[in-house]
Parts: C-alpha cells; structure tokens; sequence
C-alpha cells in the first residue's frame, strides 16, 4: 500500500527494486530520461515524491535539484503523491466552448474532492489539464491513460461512479 | 460541397497501421528506394521544387532546413519528427501517427538521407499514450522489412528512429524546446541563432519536422516536385490537413488544398450546430486568432491568411457560435497560456499574467478605456520581445479579438460604467 | 572581419561578436540584468533588446551574433517602449521597498529603472513574485520577493559550484529559484559559499546581517570587542567603499575599525602561519608514518562542507587543522583570556571576512568550548564596509594604524591565504626549509599562483619529490576529489578553496566580477613582497606562543586547541 498522506512517501523495497532496476538503464542518455521518470511514477502513487527523486539521483548521478526541477516543468508528474486514478479535464477552448465546465462540475461533484485534490481513501486525484487532442470528440477527459470523449455532465457522472464502484479495470 | 484532397491521408483507413506489407503495397518505401537511389543535392532539389513548407505552424520551406543542416560540417547529424501536438484544437498528427505512421518514418528516413543523419526521435506528446504503442509495433515490423535501420532496403544508408515522451508541455512542440526536454532537461527554448539545423539536439545539425510535413515528403519524391507544386496555391503548395472543432455540425480532421476558401470548409462540414448563429472563429489554434462571422471569406494559405492578418497555424479551426462569449473565450486562451508558459523569458511569464488580469478587469465592469490601450501596448510588445514563439504569438487572440470584436470590449467596459 | 552599423554608425568587429561587444567597442552602453561577464548568456530577460533592421522581431544584442551589413538601433521608439514595458512588467511583481534593501545602491534592477528614467508608477498593480523569505542559513538570505528570474544565481551554484542547492523549480509565472521539495535553504545541501549573493543582480539573495551583535556589543561596557581580520579583507574593504580593486588598505582598515569602536584588532595572518605550523607538521607526518595521503587543506569552510556532503569516504584525506578563523577564535578564548584576566563570556570574539560560509563554521557545534562559542560573529566585507559608512567614517583620507599585539604580526605566508594557492605557496616555504634544513631560495611559486582552476606543482626536497594540487571553485575541486577518489591522484597535498580565486573572490566581498580578480590578486603578491618577513616559521610571535603557551606544533595543547574532526553530511543528499 502507498502512504498517501504526509510529505514522506515511504518507498516499499520492492518498489525500491523496481525503482533502481528503471533508474538503472539512464546510462548517462539523456534522451531516455522522460520515459524512465514517467515509468517510475506510475511506480509510486502517481508522483515523484523527495524520498523517489533521493533514490533516482543516487542511482543516476543526476543532482537531485534537476530531477525537480524536470518534474516541476512538466505537467504530467507531480511532486506530491497523487490517487490511483490521476482524473484530467481539459479545458482548452475547444473543449470550453463545448461544455467543459459542465463536465467538470459534475465529476468534481461525483468525487466531492475540486481541481487539484484527492479523494481521502487516495483513489482519485482531479486536475485540469490542457487540449488531450480529441477536440472533434470534445468535451473529453483523460483517466490514468485512457481517454473519455463526447461527455455530457451526465454521462461523465456515470463514468466516475463505475471508477468508484471498481467496474472499470485499472489502466 | 467540397470533397477532400488526400495526400497525408492518403492510407487512412486503407491499411493496418502497423503493417509495413498493407504500406509497401501501396507504394510505400518506394520513394525511400528512390532517394536512395539519387544524389542527396537531388533529393533537396525535388523538395525545393515541390514548395513544401513547415506544417508546424511557421511555414518554414523544407528544403532551406534540410539544407543547412546537410552542409553543417558534423560526424553525428539528427531527424527530430516532432509528434508534441499541442495546440488546442490540432488533432492531425494523432490521426496521421496512429493511422499511418510508416508515412512518417520513410518521411523522416528521406529526410536523414538528404542530410546525413542516422538517428532520428519521434517526440510524442505524452497526452497519446495510446499511439506509443502503434508507433513501436510499426518500427519494429518497418526494421524486420529492412526499411529501418543498418542498410535500409540493401543500401549501406543506416537509419533509426527512437521514440521519445514528451511530459506534459505545450511549448516542447516549440523546436529548441523539444530538444531540450529529449536532452533530459526542462523544455525551455533557446535563443536563436543558432538554429537547430546547425546546432540542435547535443550541439549536432539537426533537422526538425512536423509530423504532417513529414507525411508528404514519400509523396513527393514518388510523383514529383512539380507535381506536389500543383495543388494548392502559388508559393503554398499542396494540402492542409485541418481539424475542425468547436461548435461545428461535422467535426474532425480533413485535408484540403491550401488556399481552399474558409466559408466553403465551413459550409461542406454543416455549419453551427442546432440552429444557433455563428460569432466567429478561432484559426491556428490559441496561439492563433479570433475572426468575426463577417471575415469568413478567407483563403486558407499561409501567406493569404497572414496578409488578412490572420494565421494558418497548425490549421485548426475553431466554430464559435453565440452561446460563447468572446470576452470569456479570450480569458480561458490566456489562462492556457499562463499555464503553458515555461517562464524563462521576462514578457511572456510576467506579460500573459498581466493581460489576464485586465481581461478580468473589463469582463467585471471595472475596466476602463485606457485599458484598451494598455492591452495593445503589452500584447504588441509580447509579439515582437519575447525569446519564443509561445511567447510572441500568446496575445495574438487579444490583438486580434480587440481589432474584430471591439465592440464586446467597449460594451463590457461601458456596461461596468453605468453600473 | 564583420562589418555592419549601429546607431548609423559604422563598426568592425570579428567574426563570433554578439550585437553588445559591437556596441561596447563604439562606447554604446546596452542595458542587461540576465547578462553576466563570467557566464553562459541566456537572452531571457529581454532588456537588451535591440532593433534589427528588416526583422519584424526585435533582437537581444547578449546572444545575437554580428553579421555583415546589419544595421542596428538601440535606441528608437520601438526599442526603448519594448524596454520600457518589460522594466515595468518587472518592476510592478519586485518588492517596492529600495530605501530598506541590502542592495540599494549595487542594485541593477534599480540602475537600470534610473538609467532607462523610469519614474512612473507601472500601469500594474503590485503583486508580489512570492512572500517566501528564507532566513534559515547562517549565510545567505533568499528573498523570493525580489527575484527577477534572470537564472544567474542557479547557474552560479549548478555550473560553477557544481553544488545544485539552487535548482529552478515550477514553470510559468511561478517558476523560482530555490533548494528543491521545499527545502529552505539551511536544510538543502548549500555549502553557503555565497557565490548565487555575488551573481544575484538584486536582493533576492543576500547576505546574512551579523552587524547588530557588534553594534549592540559596543554599548556592554564589560564587553571586550575584539576583532581579527582576514588576509583577503584588506584587499577587498576599499573596493567595498568605493576604491578601485585590488586597493590594499590594511593600515586604514585597523583605523576604521578602532573608530567604529572595536577595541582590538588583531590579525588573522597570524593564526594563518600558525596554520602553516600545524598543517606542515601534520603532513610531515603523513608522509613519515605512512598517514592518509594526499592530504587536502581544510582552512575553506564551504569546501569543508562540500566535501562532508559529496566525499564523506574522503574525510579522513582532510587536514585535521581547524581553520585560521577557528584557530584565532580558541586561542581569544582561552590564551589571550587567561593572558588579559578577561572572562571568556566578556570577550566577543568577532572575525571579519570575505566569507558568507565562515558564517556557519562559526555556528558548528564542536568549534567552541563550555557552552560558548569560539568566534561570536562573523561580519563579512561588505558588512564592515557598511559600519564604517554608518559610523560616518571617511575611508580615503584616514591614517594608517598597525593591528594590535599580540596576534598583529603576520609574514608574507599569512598574507598569501587570501588567494588561491596562498595556502600552498605559505606551507612549501615552512615545509622546505624543515625538511631540507637550508632556506629556500627563491620564496615565489609561481606554478601555484594564478587564477586558472586546477595547479600542479612538484617540489624536490632532500631527493624526495613532493607533489601538491591546488583547485579553486568547487567545480574544480571535484574533478580532483574524483581522482584522488579513484586512486589516481598521487598528490601528497592538495589546497582546496570554494571560491573561484580563492577568498579575493569569496562570497562576502564586494561584488565582483572576473575583470576584479586580476587586480585583487595582484594586491595579494604585492603585500607579500613587501613584508619583511615572508615564512610562517620565522614569524616570532608564533615562535614565542609555542614556547610560552602551545608547546610543540601538533603537540598536546595544540591538539586541543587548534584541531578539529569533520562529520558525515552525505544524508543531506536524501
């Protein structure tokens, strides 16, 4: 189990193993630094805690101060642990012009948490997020990594409550 | 009625993705064996000929790119494909990548022979974690055929492409950006010179292409220059594949020739949904602009649009009908922008901020006259002062919309007045 | 060579120029905030713009290479209302509060609002970049508020340093520059070497103030106030005042300092021969009985701490020599007490330096005895110059007066701490003659002086050829660290200082740039040269503590008194 709360993540040594062996194929390639991150936080609790980024630079020999600043950059890591389902709304134009506000009201409204939070049994995290590149199936959101298109406020509510009830397989 | 012109869609829906054998029957690598067969100068002169420019956004002609990076003097040379599509409202490259991504490998092989280059990345952006695995079986299966690779197709030409993910950034599709974040560090961009194709990823000559420009390089080496010179407009040659979104009838991607005219696209795919009445459009995506219902007679080229004062972009374009307020529309783009903004230039990260919050001003009944003037004050300065194209083009929607919707803005200021 | 026109008027520069050195050789004056002489340029602040003819953009003059037949204006009305707006974007997110800044005065931020004339109110209102207000180092005071974002004190930490305390963090409007995961500054791996205080264009970082302590002191009538002064602070203090670099004032510092009211001033050259005794004992030592070698100088207290942090395994290679400053502070505390009849507790022990890090050795548990510290503060350069503008004190005209007995006497070896290779050339003169027996004949090292990173040098001594290294930066250090780590470095000694230049160039002086060290460094071998006495050995004073008081170098009662132990900090790594 990942501890959600507190600042600490507390890294399990399996997850420590399995964190080493992905921080171990950087070999000084750059290039390969985006992928390995991104493996490695869907290792632990969706983020890049300070205990996980301690851990990559002492594999890498990257300094721990550019692994933070590279995850603060990018908005698809987070440096505080985040839910199972990491839950993204766009709200780029396209999206907003179709009804995204809508949307975005009834998910929040279905998970009880708003934009930025996560839910207490640490299943959920809500976000905003930019154009997922569907506009023609807009408004859309993105779960984890699969996408949702064509919401309505209905719909979407529907889809949060089979996430809640654990009909939807993990992705 | 239009009908569609395909040549970057040329397979869509016609073959498997991820079979190199659904590609090479229709004509596919073909034109890679033709490059290969010709002198590298050839292969530039055919593109030079074709008057391809950059689909990305800035229209750069192709050939001028890969000619400065085939005689930049380096051992390790590059072909960067950038897939970071971020633009709100652009969604070709997902369905090029994900329908047809041999069109963008033998693309990106063309290109790496013309210029010297062995290794290329595909920097995908991280929102279509579900093309990654399109595009992995297909190079896998493209190597097996010998169309990737150590000496592609029996030539002693060697070839690879590495795909790479992007995190969640909208300015890596700004190319300096790019190669920054594939170098492991923040996407910040550059300044320029030097550009990428003399010094780009690690220092080395490196070219950078857009997905879609890519897609038609097959096409031109297969029919000819002269060929592709034919379609579309004089000096904007061939087609543009465009998404079309918001709150039009008939959404999605469709290519077109260039200088096809904006009412006819507009027209063919329905109109506004459910009866409402059309306010306008936003073209090029949120770095693009805001035009009025009464603009609409527009060919859409690059050099047409810019002298309307207008912009292709990335080609995307945006319905807004008159459940939408332009004021709000031009505060959620701004918004996008402070979000987006990768902070490292004084105009953009301080500037976007600014605008917002006179935006909020006006649309809250506290603004005032001068505020007008101030919006254009900033927002000009942003377009010719900051380091980036992210930066210099974020307050084109406010420069635009304050020219072809004043009116909302007077309105909203005046009705604040009375209050 | 490339030819082009700015301002209409013609100029050759060669090929590779950027647009400012143009401008410069025609005595146009382009202003800067992100630019800095001794970095990489990084175009970001976008003061520097310039008009390009035929370019609808306009251009930074920092990046932009020279080509022919350019023409340049640098001032039309494009330019200076693109400057004009972004000063003002600038302006209306910096704290509004020069008549309280640290900075007032050194300021580019507010050099370049008065040379631009920017007297207006920005159309903006104020907010804030952030309220953060770091006061947790001993050292260094970050304060978010005034951060401009140029990058400059990152690139000090991450490219010179090579510490990466500083990493930027977070995109857009709120990107800044701090110790990353929320780390303040006193909890992050920061050797506190104040090089990001010396890049910093504005107050965002400064240094810590320790003046108030002194201030307060003076008015304790049974506080005794005693002073000792680093090598490198007579060479810095006129430059901090307005001098050129590179003005020795050692005679008009002591008389500054009586005035602002210490009662005594003492010399830290003469705990730095002192040093010199310990440390050439020690390595003698070393090399007799087979010790840990190449044993490395410990007198630097930011490399002190790189080392605990980055090469814990290499502790036991560090000289076990507390530094000068410490040294000085114990002997107050204890000899100079007991000499004097004064209590320890009424002795404010105070050390001026050219150092933000001596700052937190002063605070280190282990340098003090009976509750009480060994030094009670640590005022830098620039600090001292501050009191003395504050007491009313006109520098230039005042008369010299000689530091106080009886730790006012030090030798040209002393005085050479204040450089890099000081420390080197200082232990060679004493070590040489103690081995060999015969004076060395020519007392310059030339092969350890200068200003270039990394130095080697062999001595050859009764057949025995002694190698010694000598880095300056901490950049520098590393790569010899990685070496002697790797066991390919068969140095028998190795002088390391944080500070590029050694302590001329160190955190607590007055800004500086490259251009400054030639001349600080000059002043240094000046003074050496002059001195009549030259060798740590010969200096009676240490001769005449040693037989009254300490005994033999490295003997018992110097162990206690002038040596010192080093801990594990690797954990601040995470």
């Amino acid at each position: 189990m990942h501890s959600i709360a507190g600042e600490d993540y507390f890294i399990t040594p399996a997850a420590e193993k399995r964190i080493t062996e992905l921080a171990s194929r950087y070999q000084n390639e750059p290039e390969q630094l985006m992928n390995i991150l991104l493996d490695i936080q869907k290792e632990t609790a969706n983020s890049f805690p300070r205990s996980v980024a301690a851990l990559v630079s002492r594999v890498t020999g990257i300094p721990e101060a550019k692994l933070y600043g590279f995850v603060s950059f990018y908005s698809m890591f987070s440096t505080k642990p985040r839910g199972r389902y990491v839950v993204r709304m766009c709200h780029s134009a396209p999206c907003h012009v179709c009804g995204a506000q809508g949307v975005m009201e009834a998910i929040s409204k279905t998970l009880g948490i708003k934009p930025g939070e996560t839910t207490r049994d640490g299943r959920f995290t809500l976000e905003y997020c930019q154009c997922l590149g569907v506009c023609e199936n807009a408004p859309a959101i993105m779960v984890n990594e699969t996408v949702y298109r064509n919401l309505t406020p209905g719909r979407a509510a529907t889809l949060m409550e089979d996430y809640q009830r654990g009909d939807m397989k993990e992705c | 009625m239009l009908s569609e012109t395909r040549i970057v869609l040329r397979n869509l829906g016609r073959i498997d993705p991820v079979s190199v054998q659904d590609y090479q029957k229709q004509g596919g690598y073909g034109p890679l064996r033709k490059a290969l067969s010709m002198k590298t100068e050839e292969v530039i002169a055919e593109m030079k000929r074709s008057g391809l420019r950059g689909r990305g956004g800035a229209g750069f002609p192709v050939w001028k790119k890969w000619s400065f990076t085939a005689s930049a003097q380096s051992g390790q040379k590059y072909v960067i494909c950038n897939a970071d599509e971020g633009e709100p409202g652009t969604n070709k490259d997902r369905v090029i990548l994900s329908g047809d991504p041999n069109s963008v490998f033998e693309g990106m092989a063309i290109a790496a022979y013309a210029v010297g280059a062995d290794r290329g990345f595909l920097y995908l952006r991280r929102e279509y974690p579900y093309v990654a695995p399109i595009l992995d079986q297909a190079l896998e299966n493209a190597r097996a055929e010998g169309c990737l690779g150590k000496n592609i197709l029996g030539s002693s030409f060697s070839f690879d492409i590495e795909v790479i993910s992007g995190g969640g950034a909208y300015v890596c599709g700004e190319e300096t950006a790019l190669i920054e974040s594939i170098e492991g560090r923040r996407g910040e961009p550059r300044f320029k010179p030097p550009y990428p194709g003399v010094s780009g990823l690690y220092g080395r000559p490196t070219v950078v292409n857009n997905v879609e420009t890519l897609a038609n390089v097959p096409v031109i080496l297969q029919r000819g220059g002269e060929w592709f010179s034919g379609i579309g407009v004089p000096n904007c040659t061939g087609t543009k594949v465009f998404t079309l979104c918001g709150n039009i009838t008939q959404k999605g991607v469709f290519e077109y020739p260039m200088g096809t005219n904006l009412r006819d696209i507009y027209e063919t795919h329905g109109g506004v949904k459910d009866n409402f009445d059309l306010r306008g459009f936003m073209l090029g995506g949120q770095s693009g602009n805001l035009i009025n219902a009464g603009q609409m007679d527009l060919s859409m080229d690059i050099d047409s649009c810019q002298q309307a004062e207008s912009v292709l972009g990335t080609g995307t374009i945006m319905v807004i009908d008159d459940r939408n307020d332009i004021l709000d529309i031009v505060q959620n783009i701004m918004s996008f922008f402070i979000e987006e903004s990768c902070g490292k230039c004084t105009p953009c990260r301080e500037g976007n901020i600014r605008i917002l919050e006179i935006l909020r001003r006006i649309s809250g009944g506290e603004g005032r006259m001068e505020d007008l003037t101030l919006l254009e004050d900033l927002a000009g300065m942003m377009n010719v002062a900051c380091l980036c194209g992210l930066g210099q083009n974020s307050s084109v929607a406010v420069i635009t919309s304050l020219h072809n919707f004043r009116e909302v803005y007077v309105k909203a200021i005046e009705r604040g007045r009375r209050a | 060579m490339i030819r082009l026109t700015i301002d209409g008027l013609p100029v050759e520069v060669e090929e590779g120029s950027t647009l400012m050195e143009a401008a410069k050789k025609l005595d146009i004056h382009i202003p800067t905030l992100c630019f800095h002489p001794d970095q990489d340029v990084k175009a970001n602040c976008r003061i520097c713009l310039v008009e390009l003819e035929g370019n609808k953009l306009l251009v930074p003059a920092c990046s932009y290479p020279a080509e022919n037949g350019m023409s340049i204006r640098t001032h039309s009305p494009k330019v200076r209302r693109a400057r004009r707006n972004i000063l003002e974007l600038i302006l209306a997110r910096h704290a509004q509060d020069c008549l309280h800044c640290d900075r007032s005065g050194t300021c580019e931020l507010q050099a370049v609002a008065e040379e631009m004339h920017f007297v207006k109110i920005p159309r903006y209102p104020y907010v804030a970049r952030s309220d953060e207000s770091d006061n947790s180092s001993p050292s260094i005071v970050r304060n978010a508020a005034k951060c401009i974002n140029c990058g400059r004190c990152e690139y000090a930490c991450s490219q010179v340093q090579t510490v990466h305390a500083l990493s930027k963090v977070g995109r857009g409007f709120e990107v800044q520059f701090r110790p990353a995961y929320g780390r303040t500054l006193a909890e992050s791996i920061c050797v506190n070497c104040g090089q990001c205080v010396q890049a910093c264009p504005t107050g965002a970082l400064t240094i810590r103030d320790d003046t108030q302590v002194v201030w307060h002191a003076f008015a304790v009538p049974e506080k005794l106030v005693v002073a000792q002064v680093a090598p490198a602070v007579r060479i810095t203090l006129a430059e901090a005042l307005g001098e050129p670099p590179g003005s020795i004032s050692t005679g008009r510092m002591v008389s500054a300092m009586k005035r602002v009211g210490f009662h005594k001033v003492f010399d830290t050259d003469f705990t730095a021969d002192l040093t010199i005794m310990e440390e050439g004992t020690e390595l003698l030592g070393r090399i007799k009985s087979g010790g840990v070698l190449p044993m490395v100088t410990s007198c630097c207290p930011a490399w002190i701490k790189f080392c605990e942090t980055f090469y814990p395994d290499l502790l036991p290679n560090l000289s076990t020599c507390k530094s000068p400053q410490q040294m000085f502070g114990a002997l107050l505390k204890t000899y100079y007490a007991e000499k004097t009849g004064k209590k320890p507790e009424d002795i404010l022990s105070v050390s001026v330096m050219p150092c933000t890090a001596k700052k937190f050795e002063e605070t280190r548990p282990e340098l003090g005895r009976n509750g009480m510290r060994d030094v009670d503060a640590v005022v830098t350069a620039q600090e001292l110059a501050r009191m003395i503008r504050s007491a009313g004190i006109r520098f230039d005209t005042l008369p010299d007066t000689p530091f106080d007995a009886p730790f006012g006497l030090g030798t040209g070896a002393g005085e050479i701490f204040g450089s890099t290779g000081g420390v080197m050339e200082a232990a060679l003169r004493t070590v040489y003659e103690v081995v060999t027996g015969k004076p060395l004949e020519n007392l310059d090292i030339k092969a350890v002086r200068g200003l270039e990173g990394v130095k080697e040098a062999s001595v050859e001594m009764n057949g025995m050829s002694v190698k010694v290294a000598v880095t300056n930066g901490l950049s520098n250090a590393r790569k010899i660290m990685d070496l002697v780590r790797a066991g390919k470095a068969d140095y028998h000694f190795i002088e390391i200082m944080a500070c590029p230049g050694g302590c001329i160039g160190g955190g607590g002086n007055p800004i500086k740039n490259n251009a400054k060290m030639k001349p600080r460094l000059d002043a240094v071998y000046r003074l050496d040269r002059e001195l009549p006495l030259r060798k740590s050995h010969e200096n009676p004073a240490v001769k005449a503590l040693y037989e009254e008081y300490l005994g033999e170098p490295n003997g018992h009662r110097s162990h206690a008194l002038l040596h010192t132990g080093y801990v594990n900090r690797s954990g601040l790594l995470g």
